[in-house]
């Protein structure tokens, strides 16, 4: 009787407790020992706290909060800065807009054909047309960035090649990737995409060493961690740059990392990026918007203000498991950027918890 | 979405109030409208009930699928009316009510061993074995003066956990 008391006593403790994802989940720690009162027939038929924690999960989760966009706050409410306001998307849309379009189409023309040659015509050559690739690379993010006027302030030591070693970043949108990639070419671990995105990941980022895959797919999960495994030991390849999250996080909170970048052995250099909203949410939300919806809001917008921090790297401690590794440069990050921190896997966005993780809750 | 929340009408919030008995206040009526369109992806109006357990906080409720019997395809009125029992200001009559909805799993009215022990095996998983649970439920209800054939019904609810405090509250969040 009294070892049912306490089995049960510890079993109301862990559902008080907060939910977590199975290997977040403290082990042993919520089995504490309450004083063992007599167990009543209330008692076991009050299942109040875990009914009051289900229904606060529907009134409120923090998981839809992590990819809420949240609506920049409007000023234009008044009636001396309405005419502002006005005069302002007049601006944005009919002159800005433009320009931008303009240089982003010039930008594309020096770029292919700069590239296509340089592709096809220096086969031999691999060496250099690696390098040259790599800055016409850089010099179109550039033109990106230029194309919403990115006020970019990167902090610390930029990026510098060499092997065994992975740079990891919070992820809001793909231009996060743009905005690194104009500094220095990382090869990154992408989702494969569909249209012109799919296009350009198949024919121009391939030449700076990304690696794409299908999220859904689970055998591309091995090819990718072989290729992984690979492309950190060569010399001369391109940093390596993981968005360990695997999706798009609106920026205020930072969600589960993947363990794959932890496993590699390898240096782990954290960089965390903060949008400034003062213009406009750089929060790409995929359900909602498609990608080219997304830029097309970033162009008409009046700028897109940044702060990225190449933060000094780590390495796995002895002892430490990697999925402890990635939570501590999780908080990191986290730190740096000022995000909240959440216990979930953002692949929750595509697929449901399996009833494994109700079990162990 | 913004925009969403100003489509509710004096008239609407008040009719939900009273749809509820009052157990929101307006600005929480608001807040949840919005938060029920959210969940209500597709704009149909009602919320499937698969879409709660895209949430993975309620997914992962050792009730979760007890209460997704009852929340079954609702309306904004039914999903106010049924997190009202959640609300501070409901009664004790209405809490009590709603746990015996969660036990009572054929909703004849009647909770049987049967309906007791499938929620002590939801709330316990593999931390006690079947043999266990049952051991403990009949023990439990002995004492309390009922027998393993028993059906407890509403009024023996109120009477076991009528004379406590219950802590069945869910904040809804105001900004």
């Amino acid at each position: 009787m009294n070892r049912t008391g306490i089995l049960k006593s510890s079993n109301s403790e862990l559902d008080l407790d907060r939910p977590n994802i199975e290997d977040y989940l403290p082990s042993g720690a919520a089995i504490q020992q309450e004083p063992r009162g007599k167990l009543r027939l209330h008692d076991l038929l009050d299942i109040s706290p875990t009914l009051s924690e289900a229904a606060g999960a529907i009134v409120d989760d923090s998981f839809t909060r992590c990819f809420k966009s949240n609506p920049p706050e409007p000023w234009n409410w008044n009636i001396y800065l309405f005419p502002l306001w006005c005069f302002g998307v007049l601006l944005r849309y009919l002159i800005v807009f433009p320009t931008r379009a303009l240089v982003l189409t010039i930008g594309w023309i020096i770029f292919l054909s700069a590239f296509i040659p340089v592709h096809l015509l220096l086969k031999g050559h691999d060496k250099l047309r690696r390098n040259i690739e790599r800055s016409l690379v850089e010099m179109m993010c550039g033109f990106f960035v230029a194309s919403w006027t990115g006020v970019v302030k990167y902090h610390g030591p930029r990026p510098s090649r060499r092997p065994k070693q992975v740079f990891v970043a919070n992820h809001t949108s793909m231009i996060d990737f743009i905005i690194l990639e104009q500094m220095t070419a990382f090869a990154v671990i992408m989702q494969k995409h569909p249209g012109w995105v799919g296009l350009l990941q198949s024919t121009i980022l391939e030449s700076v060493g990304c690696i794409w895959f299908n999220r859904s797919e689970a055998k591309d999960r091995e090819i990718v961690a072989r290729k992984l495994r690979d492309h950190v030991q060569g010399t001369d390849n391109n940093p390596l740059l993981i968005f360990p999250e695997g999706t798009c996080v609106n920026n205020h909170y930072t969600v589960m990392f993947k363990k794959g970048a932890f496993e590699l052995g390898c240096t782990v250099c954290p960089i965390a990026i903060k949008y400034n909203k003062i213009f406009v949410d750089a929060f790409w939300n995929s359900r909602k918007q498609s990608f080219t919806t997304h830029l097309l809001q970033l162009m008409t917008s009046w700028a897109v203000v940044c702060d990225v921090w190449y933060l000094e790297p780590q390495n796995l401690k002895p002892g430490e498991t990697p999925i402890e590794f990635a939570e501590r440069v999780r908080d990191i990050i986290s730190t740096r950027a000022g995000l909240k921190m959440v216990p979930w896997d953002g692949y929750l966005k595509y697929s449901r918890p399996s009833p494994k993780h109700r079990e162990r809750k | 979405m913004g925009n969403t929340s100003s489509m509710l009408t004096q008239y609407d919030i008040e009719e939900v109030q009273q749809h509820c008995k009052n157990a929101f206040t307006q600005q929480e009526i608001v807040s949840l409208y919005q938060r029920f369109c959210q969940l209500d992806r597709n704009n149909c109006g009602f919320i499937p009930s698969d879409e709660f357990l895209s949430i993975p906080e309620f997914a992962v409720n050792p009730l979760s699928q007890s209460m997704l019997r009852l929340l079954d395809g609702f309306n904004f009125k039914e999903f106010i009316a049924f997190l009202s029992a959640f609300s501070p200001r409901a009664t004790l009559q209405h809490k009590i009510e709603f746990i015996f909805k969660v036990y009572d799993t054929d909703c004849n009215g009647k909770v049987s061993f049967d309906d007791m022990l499938t929620v002590l095996r939801d709330l316990t998983g593999q931390y006690m074995s079947e043999q266990q649970r049952k051991e403990v439920l009949a023990q439990v209800l002995e004492e309390a003066g009922y027998t393993k054939d028993s059906f407890l019904v509403l009024s023996d609810f109120m009477k076991i956990l009528g004379n406590s405090d219950l802590k069945m509250e869910a904040e809804v969040p105001v900004d």
